[in-house]
């Protein structure tokens, strides 16, 4: 993919205001930038602030200072260039498989017949073309975010952004879609963020994971603690000594903060 | 799921696809067909409990009317005409071969006036409730604006709007549908607006990042997430209109359904009257299953939101 869909996040800070008329820093001093192509994930304990921060690179939530950008295109708003996966998948329930696939490319002009080719393409891509007059409500957690998977992929998106997204799903259904999830990105080489609180799925699906801490409980606003490299070859195995090596790093300092406050 | 088991750590899609799509494949279909049948017997049953109470219902109307029973309220069941001979004018009213009076076969025009007058007023009132009901329930500005000024008309029964509208408007079509669109208006801008508010925000937000417009996100996932409400307050605004249709239609109009009950009342003639309350009463429950039937049609049976 020849199209710069580098995401940099610039001194970004993130202010609530609390039901009591305080504000909350939420997140500062966010500096950060993903490489078109590369793969980051974010881990943090809850309310660290990682779901804020994608949620702004959505155009979901306004930055309350600081910019974001992709490809050197300040963010206003959301857009099919950026495609978000939920945890909570946001199928539309009263569309087929195909049709919430296709639903994009026909908001974006497409005639009905591309659109279900390109939903056919992309079902393909997940393994689920045979439910494709199925509706959301008829398949299992995992195959539902397949099909969310599919239905930003068809958009073809700059950036791919994952918000927790296997969260929900039990243990093989998971550690199955992580590894269809690095098949994909191989292909389609879309820069990645996904958000997790899981430090194993972090290392193995990344090329760099970025460890947030602090968050409004904890007294200091959430901010990047340290972005971690993931120097392995090719197929993780999560039973290696290196991998765990990594693991063990990226969990002393996700748990730092917390034993010294 | 049947995925996992077959899907190894080293091998992942290829395998995982082909292999588990059949096994996959089979348990929905199994799992809701014996629901369906359950169902189907389930509703047979409920035909068949629905008629013990109406028929004790006329043994017992039959029975007052024969003791010339004097029940609470001071109602005295001698005045009231037989089921049988309710029967028979209901037979004269539809058929003109079996009637011998002004009324014979009456019923069809009657039937066709009240239903154009109160199609045209429940058209009317659902188009103007659900674009500004959905609009309500979407836009803050726009439900404050108007949510206040709703809830201080929607308490004004349509009986106190009677004479008001008799000076204002006059007798006749134009006043009865007048005041079916009033009293059907309410409930369906009530219903559409809090669908429209409810909408997972979950929803909004996939739609929007998929690349939707304001427009395409209200015609492709407001109204469709919205339209188990909407459609709850058009019924409610559908069975109103029926009520207000006898209301319309006491004076100034000779044919409708609630026009041939106010003169069988100035001839004295209960058994047409009972006749022409039956006929409404059918009219408002057909008119409701033909109003579940075009939103089932509608929607080709596809899932809604819970």
């Amino acid at each position: 993919m020849s199209r710069n869909a580098e995401v940099r996040f610039a001194d970004l800070a993130k202010r609530y205001e609390s039901p009591d008329g305080d504000e909350v820093l939420a997140l500062a001093d966010v500096d950060l930038s993903i490489a078109s192509g590369e793969f980051v994930a974010v881990v943090g304990a809850s309310g660290c602030g990682k779901s804020t921060l994608l949620r702004i690179l959505a155009g979901f939530e306004e930055a309350s200072e600081g910019e974001v950008s992709v490809g050197g295109v300040p963010v206003r708003g959301p857009g099919p260039d950026r495609g978000v996966v939920f945890q909570d998948y946001g199928l539309f329930p009263w569309l087929t498989v195909a049709e919430n696939v296709g639903y994009g490319p026909r908001r974006r002009g497409a005639k009905r017949a591309d659109a279900r080719a390109l939903a056919t393409r992309f079902l393909e891509t997940v393994g689920l073309t045979r439910f494709a007059d199925r509706y959301p409500g008829q398949l299992s957690g995992g195959m539902q975010q397949r099909v969310a998977i599919a239905r930003v992929l068809a958009n073809d998106p700059s950036v791919l952004l994952m918000d927790e997204p296997f969260g929900a799903l039990d243990a093989l259904t998971r550690s199955e879609l992580q590894v269809e999830l690095r098949r994909i990105h191989r292909e389609t080489q879309t820069t990645v963020l996904f958000v997790t609180h899981s430090i194993e799925e972090a290392v193995f699906l990344a090329d760099r994971v970025v460890v947030m801490t602090g968050g409004a409980a904890h007294g200091v606003p959430g901010h990047i603690s340290r972005v971690v490299p993931v120097d392995l070859a090719g197929a993780r195995d999560v039973t290696s000594a290196e991998f765990n090596e990594i693991k063990r790093e990226i969990a002393d300092l996700v748990h730092a903060p917390r034993e010294t406050v | 799921m049947t995925d996992a088991e077959t899907a190894t750590t080293t091998a992942p899609a290829e395998t995982a696809d082909a292999a588990p799509a059949t096994p996959g494949a089979v348990p929905p279909p199994t799992t809701t067909k014996p629901g369906r049948r359950s169902r189907r017997g389930g509703r047979l049953q409920a035909v068949l409990l629905a008629f013990p109470v109406p028929i004790v219902f006329v043994l017992v109307w039959q029975l007052g009317v024969v003791y010339e029973w004097v029940l609470p309220f001071g109602i005295q069941m001698g005045f009231l005409p037989y089921p049988l001979e309710v029967a028979q004018t209901l037979l004269g009213y539809a058929i003109p071969a079996f009637g011998d009076d002004a009324f014979a076969g009456k019923l069809w025009p009657d039937l066709g006036a009240s239903v154009l007058r109160v199609l045209s007023g429940f058209l009317l009132a659902s188009v103007l409730g659900i674009v500004l009901g959905v609009i309500m329930g979407r836009s803050y500005v726009v439900n404050s604006l108007f949510d206040p000024f709703i809830n201080l008309f929607r308490p004004i029964p349509a009986t106190a709007w009677v004479p008001l509208v008799a000076l204002i408007i006059g007798v006749g079509d134009q006043s009865t549908i007048f005041l079916i669109t009033l009293s059907a208006f309410f409930p369906i801008v009530l219903g559409a607006a809090s669908g429209a508010r409810q909408v997972p925000p979950r929803l909004l937000e996939a739609s929007r990042m998929l690349g939707a417009g304001r427009l395409q996100q209200l015609a492709g996932v407001v109204v469709p997430a919205a339209a188990p409400a909407i459609v709850n307050g058009l019924r409610v605004g559908l069975g109103l209109a029926w009520v207000v249709l006898v209301l319309g239609e006491t004076v100034g109009v000779d044919t409708g359904l609630g026009a041939t009950i106010t003169m069988a009342r100035n001839i004295v003639r209960t058994d047409l009257i009972v006749a022409g309350m039956i006929c409404i009463g059918l009219a408002g429950f057909l008119s409701d299953r033909l109003l579940s039937l075009v939103f089932r049609l509608a929607f080709r049976g596809r899932p809604l939101v819970k």
